[in-house]
């Protein structure tokens, strides 16, 4: 019994992380029509933020929740004013402009910090007992920070001001701009969101993962296939892709190994997108965030 | 006219072509031949990604899969086998098959081309962890060892039905570069042909090639399997020049790469991605020789640079240019002509 909870928990937890590191780029996708490649990039400067801010003396909690957000929304709202404002409407050379963005963050960070850190940060919570067994505490906290992002969210975008402003740009920007609103403003502001929200996974998954400059593109693969089997449904997309997903892989994972269950969860999600080509919330949940 | 002129581009491409392929070896030191022969393997993967981009309009980041499948297909084959004729044969149709069981799922699933590039990509970087994880003495093919993160080795090329011969460096660059050669004038050809025609008319308009009655996912089908066989034979002439294969071909430097060849060389074009591949080799090869740059920002940069200032690339822009100096050049001499008669006949030429 206690083994199957440990089981569960690891499936729910490969299904919070595929949704967790989707989740940013799911936001820029799904409001700006925009497929940011530098997302593992976004990620992994996050992941860099808690590492040297957790050097110079700052508690590791601040450093993850709320300087990695922060840093990394910053640098997001700084990209889309140099580099994606003149692209809108362009996806193709939004998706090659921001390849050379991943290439370029890659290299800086070389640069800066060398191929490898020597630091790593350890989990600040310890394994916590399930009966017999023992599961990883810190996993847990991220399964629950998963679902009070998703929850934070979705009551920003239902909710608030902005994020009425930011769906009616989503929906017709021509008539938000008539209606009086700075379409170009909203855009900066979710491209800072979902930068800023890439950031705190990158943050949060750094004790787990560590960091190095190409960390981001053991990322990028499952961030875009969760968000592509998703489809346009921003908060519904990505839970439910990661959902399937995750679970095949977590199931696939603990009959065969590693290796197959991240072969299965692509495999999966080909055939998902033969069948669906607009992703799951193309043809279930519509309507839905 | 157009006819003639680019015929004449083809000729003059066809001979400087073979006169590197006869006297670069002669000329140029061994190191740098045995680098050209791995250079011209990347050149048939820009290539391939120049024909099924350009000419299909499919936009496949991840065309470095069938390129490192081929290696490895190679590779494998050849260990098995001890033979490298059928190695390569089998190399070309793995490259080809794999494009085309890929190509049915996003063809016929009628995916756009933003989510075909994501999904490209993906499957590469999928390649790219699944390989660097078989190091253990299980996964192995045959008689050959996968070797996880270090590769396998890649026999070298032998000459066909006689097992004992192998190439030498130099015997290998005209291999490759005779391949290079016969792959650029068959591309030619089939973006010529009728099935070439049929796919230039889709990747202008999808929709109205289909209502003159072609099956667009078809030829989209064609064109990416033919890709796929060529990056592959790409992929084989890698793995020659290098000597191993390892999953690194699948890695997104490569995959990144590939796209800048095309963007810098220019879409639409053939001649554009090869050249975009050997100018790009030269500039990292330059990039590892000193440590202030760092060659992943450059790349960055360029790429960066070439999609916001000039995203047709530099083959385009330079032809387009050649032909409006050229059209200047005639509408003086017809000005001049024009201003002449104006005299005779007093009458202002309409500017």
């Amino acid at each position: 019994m206690d083994y199957v909870v440990v089981l569960v928990l690891q499936i729910i937890y490969g299904i919070a992380n595929l949704a967790l590191i989707g989740l940013g780029l799911a936001i820029i996708f799904g409001m700006m029509r925009v497929i940011n490649l530098a997302h593992g990039e976004f990620l992994m400067l996050g992941g860099y933020a808690v590492v040297v801010s957790t050097n110079l003396g700052v508690n590791i909690w601040i450093a993850m929740l709320v300087l990695a957000p922060l840093v990394v929304g910053i640098i997001g709202v700084v990209v889309e004013r140099v580099l994606i404002r003149f692209l809108y409407g362009r996806t193709v050379d939004t998706l090659l402009a921001t390849w050379g963005l991943s290439l370029f963050l890659v290299g800086i960070v070389t640069a800066i910090f060398g191929p490898q850190t020597s630091t790593t940060i350890s989990p600040p919570i310890g394994a916590i007992a399930v009966g017999d067994y023992a599961s990883s505490g810190y996993e847990l906290f991220l399964i629950l920070l998963t679902l009070a992002l998703f929850g934070a969210v979705f009551a920003v975008l239902r909710y608030s001001r902005l994020g009425l402003l930011a769906r009616g740009t989503m929906q017709r920007a021509d008539m938000a701009a008539a209606l009086g609103v700075s379409t170009s403003r909203i855009y900066m502001i979710t491209f800072g969101l979902g930068s800023a929200v890439a950031g705190l996974a990158g943050g949060v998954l750094a004790p787990i993962t560590g960091v190095v400059p190409t960390i981001g593109a053991t990322y990028i693969a499952k961030a875009f296939i969760t968000v592509i089997t998703g489809g346009t449904a921003i908060l519904a997309g990505t839970a439910t892709a990661a959902g399937l997903l995750g679970a095949m892989n977590g199931i696939v994972t603990f009959l065969t190994g590693p290796t197959v269950g991240e072969v299965a969860l692509l495999a999966a999600a080909i055939v998902l997108l033969r069948l669906m080509p607009s992703g799951i919330t193309g043809r279930f949940f519509r309507k839905s965030l | 006219m157009i006819k003639g002129q680019t015929n004449g581009g083809l000729i003059a491409i066809a001979v400087i072509g073979l006169a590197v392929m006869f006297g670069a070896p002669h000329v140029l030191q061994l190191f740098t031949i045995i680098n050209l022969t791995t250079a011209i393997g990347l050149a048939l993967l820009g290539l391939s990604l120049g024909l099924v981009w350009g000419y299909g309009g499919i936009l496949c980041l991840g065309q470095t899969a069938f390129f490192g499948l081929g290696a490895y297909a190679y590779a494998v084959t050849a260990q098995n086998f001890g033979e490298t004729t059928g190695a390569v044969v089998v190399a070309m149709a793995v490259g080809a098959a794999v494009a085309a069981a890929l190509g049915y799922f996003m063809f016929y699933g009628r995916i756009s081309d933003v989510y075909l590039g994501v999904i490209t990509l993906t499957v590469t970087l999928i390649i790219f962890n699944l390989l660097r994880r078989t190091s253990g003495p299980e996964y192995k093919i045959g008689k050959a060892l996968l070797g996880g993160f270090n590769g396998t080795t890649a026999p070298p090329l032998q000459i066909p039905w006689d097992a004992r011969m192998t190439l030498f460096p130099q015997q290998l660059f005209y291999v490759s570069m005779g391949a290079l050669l016969l792959c650029y004038f068959g591309c030619v050809w089939l973006t010529r042909c009728h099935f070439g025609r049929v796919c230039i008319a889709i990747r202008e308009n999808e929709t109205r090639a289909e209502l003159l009655g072609y099956d667009a996912r078809l030829y989209k089908l064609g064109l990416f399997s033919v890709g796929g066989g060529v990056a592959a034979i790409g992929g084989v002439l890698v793995a020659n020049g290098i000597g191993r294969v390892t999953p690194d071909l699948f890695n997104l430097t490569y995959a990144a790469q590939a796209i800048i060849w095309v963007i810098v060389g220019g879409r639409g074009t053939l001649l554009g991605p090869v050249l975009g591949a050997f100018g790009v080799f030269w500039l990292t090869s330059w990039l590892g020789t000193q440590s202030y740059f760092n060659s992943n920002m450059v790349l960055g940069l360029v790429l960066i640079l070439f999609v916001l200032l000039l995203p047709r690339g530099v083959v385009p822009a330079v032809t387009e240019l050649a032909a409006r100096w050229g059209r200047r050049k005639v509408g003086r001499r017809e000005r001049m002509r024009a201003r002449r008669r104006g005299r005779r006949r007093a009458i202002q030429p309409a500017e």
